[in-house]
């Protein structure tokens, strides 16, 4: 990549006044950094899994409605987490935490184990006690 | 507390807090090199691992692995630690301030709260430096922000002991003894040929081999997965190869620096030579995100571009091949 083609376009690290740095060539070939804006093609890759989790959010909040998934499912998804780094968060293991999936088993839980997922949430008990959709 | 730390951004977080730190100690040490003597250019697809939602494909080597291997070839020393639980990481932290020590630490991204939002996923294998301490904060040099930064005691907790794979259980590292006599010549040399090996390695998931299996995968992903999956992944292909901290096209450039530094090191010039043509087989990887992220962007749905894309991919592995063997060959 030529200094002159070092990318600036717009992207959400303007968010935070950052730029990247980068290697890019002179006009000998030799190597020197530059500092990039940001680049469009990563810029649409990244947005792409943020709609993903968007997605996945929204499904798993109508799943919350329609009463076949429990609370934290929705939460889990709100956090960009899987079962295996919620089970890492809560200290449950993952086996529990597919149960606790289940409305039924839900309803069941004990506000000790509630509080392990609210705290991976970062949320109240309350929250993820009374969250209907 | 404040150690007398100097800040230099880097391209990548892992390569730059290992040669921060060495500049710290007195060894004047790039980026490139850090990154070429570590071995850091590595290539593995693991189809079998979900890293959201979709399949995990690397550019980099295990985390830790390009400081280990810096350390191990100049014969330098590393003392790295884990902890058990917070009490006893922040007490090791603060001890290293107070004697004046920048520490290295592995953390997760999802809780870096200076980072924009869309960057923060779970991910574990990110690398930045604390210098000091003031009140309840601590100061943060992040290697791939332009300038210091500072994080709470309790965001650092966080992110020390975030969880999912590869978690850092509070990981931190710093160098405690770098000989007088390095002996460059020998390391630079033993990592290019580590670097020829693991790339054409015999194994179907890793370097070259692996590229081409990304390739012949692609062509499937549309049938198998249906379109939309089918460019998600795709999404992820990219994501990895260019974003911060990883990177395909990206590492490519800094290893083709290293080329030209050690073409210099090494007094041989067929090593520059060389890195001009690695300098254009990244702009390759660079050309594949561009067609990559026209596919996704567009949600196309005939199956020949995935075709199209796949042939892009073998290319570039062809071209790496060829350009390994000749590496290897050349020292």
């Amino acid at each position: 990549m030529k200094e002159s083609e070092v990318p600036q376009d717009k992207s959400n690290l303007e968010t935070v006044n950052m730029r990247e740095l980068c290697y890019a060539t002179d006009e000998n070939g030799n190597y020197k950094t530059a500092l990039s804006a940001g680049w469009e093609p990563k810029t649409i890759a990244l947005n792409n899994a943020i709609e993903d989790i968007k997605e996945r959010t929204e499904a798993a909040r109508q799943q919350v409605v329609k009463g076949e998934v429990s609370p934290i499912v929705y939460f889990m998804e709100l956090n960009k987490m899987d079962t295996g780094i919620l089970a890492g968060y809560a200290g449950i293991w993952q086996w529990r935490v597919k149960r606790h999936f289940k409305p039924h088993v839900f309803k069941k839980l004990s506000d000790r184990m509630l509080n392990k997922y609210a705290d991976a949430f970062s949320i109240t008990l309350q929250e993820l006690k009374n969250f209907k959709g | 507390m404040k150690t007398d730390f100097k800040h230099y951004q880097s391209a990548h977080c892992e390569n730059g807090v290992a040669s921060n730190l060495l500049k710290h100690n007195g060894l004047n040490i790039s980026e490139p090199m850090i990154f070429g003597i570590g071995s850091g250019l590595f290539f593995v697809y693991l189809p079998f691992i979900k890293v959201n939602h979709a399949p995990a494909f690397s550019y980099r080597p295990l985390p830790g692995a390009i400081f280990g291997k810096v350390a191990k070839r100049l014969g330098i020393k590393i003392k790295r630690q884990k902890f058990s639980g917070s009490q006893s990481a922040v007490a090791a932290l603060d001890n290293n301030l107070k004697s004046n020590i920048p520490s290295g630490l592995q953390v997760g991204v999802y809780n870096l709260t200076y980072f924009p939002d869309d960057y923060r996923f779970h991910f574990n294998a990110h690398n930045l430096v604390v210098y000091g301490k003031e009140g309840n904060d601590y100061l943060i040099s992040d290697p791939v922000m332009e300038t210091v930064t500072t994080l709470s005691a309790q965001d650092l907790d966080r992110v020390r002991f975030a969880k999912g794979a590869f978690a850092p259980k509070g990981q931190m590292y710093y160098p405690i003894h770098i000989p007088k006599d390095l002996d460059f010549k020998k390391a630079i040399t033993t990592a290019i040929k580590t670097t020829c090996r693991d790339m054409l390695a015999p194994v179907p998931i890793i370097g070259i081999r692996g590229i081409r299996l990304v390739a012949k995968q692609i062509k499937k992903w549309p049938l198998k997965h249906g379109v939309k999956k089918a460019n998600h992944y795709l999404a992820q292909i990219v994501r990895m190869q260019e974003e911060i901290g990883t990177g395909g096209g990206g590492f490519r450039f800094i290893y083709a620096a290293f080329l030209q530094e050690a073409s210099v090191v090494l007094d041989n010039p067929k090593l520059k030579e060389l890195s001009f043509e690695m300098t254009q087989i990244g702009d390759m990887w660079r050309d594949f995100a561009v067609e990559a992220a026209r596919v996704y962007k567009k949600r196309s749905s005939q199956p020949d571009v995935y075709n199209l894309l796949a042939d892009q991919l073998n290319t570039i592995a062809d071209k790496e091949e060829v350009f390994f063997k000749k590496l290897r060959k050349s020292i």
